[in-house]
């Protein structure tokens, strides 16, 4: 009798969680799927009964906006995501070199992290105003330029600022967990490579990099759950534009959801992007269990 | 003499490098914070006005409503929405965490993997995607502008990330202990609360002010179901300045650090309880 009251226990604690996700989550995921075969718009409650099957899916192959911010959505990411892997990577390497005044500096690195991403946006499209802004006024002041310099309506500078703010929202969370990775690190392996005669470059590619890996996946995992936080920054910064210059896959879909009211082709936007970012975060998420695995075949 | 020289020279570099690091890192909030307590005027001015000349209090007194100059921005009813709603969430939040994370430390079960898999893809969903069919839904049961509604939201937002962070917490407190009191007449009930919680409460603290943090801070699906005063959290209040003709500057800046400084407090609190559960909940699964 106990064990077999033992073997339900697990998954009486979990029910309140799955509940959650199911109401929340899975349900609306459904509807949604549902939603993206009709023509639904908010404005005609009734249309969404009327179900057109793949029809806004095909339509979404024709729309060039659509691709154009699909594109854009994967720049934005592939340029965004390595430069915070790399500069998180400088960052650890460099925090870990100094020995004094090591733990304020962590407490420093972890406040952008914590910083809302509608706080980050705001605080950059304060910064990167041409006007009143303190990146201009500075270059100006220092007579870099003479004119004002429109960071955040030129089309190719808004997406800089875009990517730069995101970039310092981001970078932290890299650092931050690359740092504990070298914390962990066992130091004996190193001096036996210096012993032998290993370069830094050495000792760097094939001892150190290879222990912080799983931190780095660790990282990864956790900015892919929230890599469309990216709309906020978008939405209070540009709202999209110049000219839809900075539009991403998020600001569209709430552009055609919301603004435009067609939820159905909105759902149907919503889906392709779910599933990028559902692929995107279990395409990590292995690579931390595997490396896992191999971690605690090592400990 | 030369390594000494070119040692030195290492140092004199690390410490630039740093110094150049933390100005990126610190001024961009720094500068915002520092507008916050500036009249509009000199925040306008040019050419600019670098060293503050006048530092006042004035723009809070005016998004709180306090002084003559009114905002027309209720900053106290949103602040009031986000404590109430960010508070509640990460209560329950941490509950049914609690109770989750347990199961996966101490339990091994079928669909384990699958399981904290699925839990874990279901955060992935991008905000404002998962809002398209929350938002139809949540018309139908009413629970558009109103707190209830953002609260379930932000539970179930909160739910993975937080079975994540007390699953590694448990799983550092060696199983042996509540055993041992097993063993000597308590019920697995009575184990966990007197032997297993205490062990694991600084750490479940963190998972809550994460938790509590991500409800604070969420701005994509609170835009779309919130709708007025009655619900209306912070960071959706903060849109309200843009929306306005003219930028306020000043009472934009005051107004972030009204929605830092709570951030900021408690990630300091709990800094290293975090940087553990992240690195120890990952790593040594």
């Amino acid at each position: 009798m106990r064990w077999r009251a033992e073997k339900h226990t697990p998954y009486l604690l979990l029910s309140p969680a799955i509940l959650t996700i199911l109401f929340v989550v899975a349900v609306p995921l459904v509807f949604s799927l549902y939603t993206s075969l009709t023509p639904y718009r908010l404005t005609k409650p009734d249309s969404i009964n009327q179900f057109i099957g793949l029809r806004n899916y095909e339509r979404l192959l024709d729309d060039t906006k659509f691709w154009w911010a699909f594109g854009r959505t994967i720049l934005f990411l592939t340029i965004a995501l390595n430069l915070e892997f790399l500069l998180g990577l400088g960052i650890a390497l460099l925090i870990n070199r100094i020995t004094w005044g090591q733990r304020t500096l962590r407490t420093i690195m972890m406040f952008p992290m914590m910083f809302s991403p509608i706080l980050v946006g705001f605080q950059f499209k304060f910064i990167f105003n041409d006007n009143i802004g303190i990146l201009n006024n500075a270059l100006q002041s220092l007579g870099l330029t003479d004119g004002a310099i429109p960071w955040l309506v030129e089309r190719d500078l808004a997406m800089f600022s875009i990517i730069f703010a995101e970039v310092w929202m981001s970078t932290s969370v890299f650092a931050i967990l690359l740092l504990a990775g070298l914390f962990a690190m066992p130091k004996d392996p190193l001096e036996a490579a210096k012993v032998d005669g290993c370069t830094p470059w050495q000792v760097f590619r094939h001892i150190t990099l290879p222990f912080i890996m799983p931190f780095a996946y660790i990282a990864m995992t956790i900015r892919s759950l929230d890599v469309a936080r990216a709309y906020d920054i978008v939405d209070v910064m540009t709202g999209g534009g110049p000219a839809g210059r900075t539009e991403l896959l998020w600001t569209l879909i709430a552009r055609v959801g919301y603004d435009n009211a067609k939820m159905g082709q909105a759902n149907a936007m919503a889906y392709v992007s779910t599933i990028l970012s559902i692929l995107f975060t279990w395409y990590f998420f292995t690579k931390l269990v595997a490396a896992r695995r191999y971690m605690g075949g090592a400990a | 003499m030369t390594s000494l020289h070119k040692r030195q020279v290492k140092a004199v570099l690390t410490w630039i490098a740093t110094f150049i690091l933390m100005i990126v890192m610190c001024v961009p909030g720094l500068w915002v914070v520092l507008s916050g307590f500036r009249p509009n005027r000199e925040i306008l001015a040019k050419p600019p006005v670098w060293i503050p000349e006048d530092l006042t209090l004035d723009n809070f007194a005016a998004i709180f409503g306090l002084s003559d100059a009114q905002v027309a921005i209720p900053v106290i009813d949103y602040f009031a929405n986000s404590m109430i709603i960010a508070v509640t969430s990460t209560a329950i939040a941490l509950l049914v965490g609690m109770s989750g994370g347990y199961a996966f430390a101490r339990f091994r079960f079928g669909g384990k993997n699958a399981l904290f898999l699925g839990l874990m893809l279901s955060r992935a969903v991008p905000g404002i995607a998962l809002s398209l069919p929350v938002f139809i839904i949540w018309s139908h049961l009413g629970l558009i502008d109103a707190p209830m509604g953002l609260i379930i939201v932000y539970v179930a937002l909160n739910v993975p990330f937080t079975i994540w962070l007390i699953d590694g917490f448990f799983r550092q407190i060696p199983k042996e202990l509540s055993e041992a009191a097993q063993v000597d007449g308590c019920t697995r009930w009575q184990a966990f609360w007197k032997i297993e919680f205490p062990l694991a409460r600084s750490g479940i603290a963190s998972a809550g002010v994460f938790a509590f943090l991500t409800s604070w801070n969420e701005y994509a699906l609170a835009s779309q179901l919130t709708r007025s005063t009655d619900s209306k959290t912070l960071p959706v209040g903060l849109m309200d300045f843009t929306a306005q003709f003219t930028i306020d500057w000043a009472g934009m800046c005051a107004m972030a650090v009204i929605i830092i400084i709570p951030a900021l407090i408690l990630t300091f609190l709990v800094q290293k309880h975090l940087i553990a559960g992240l690195t120890f909940g990952g790593v040594k699964g």
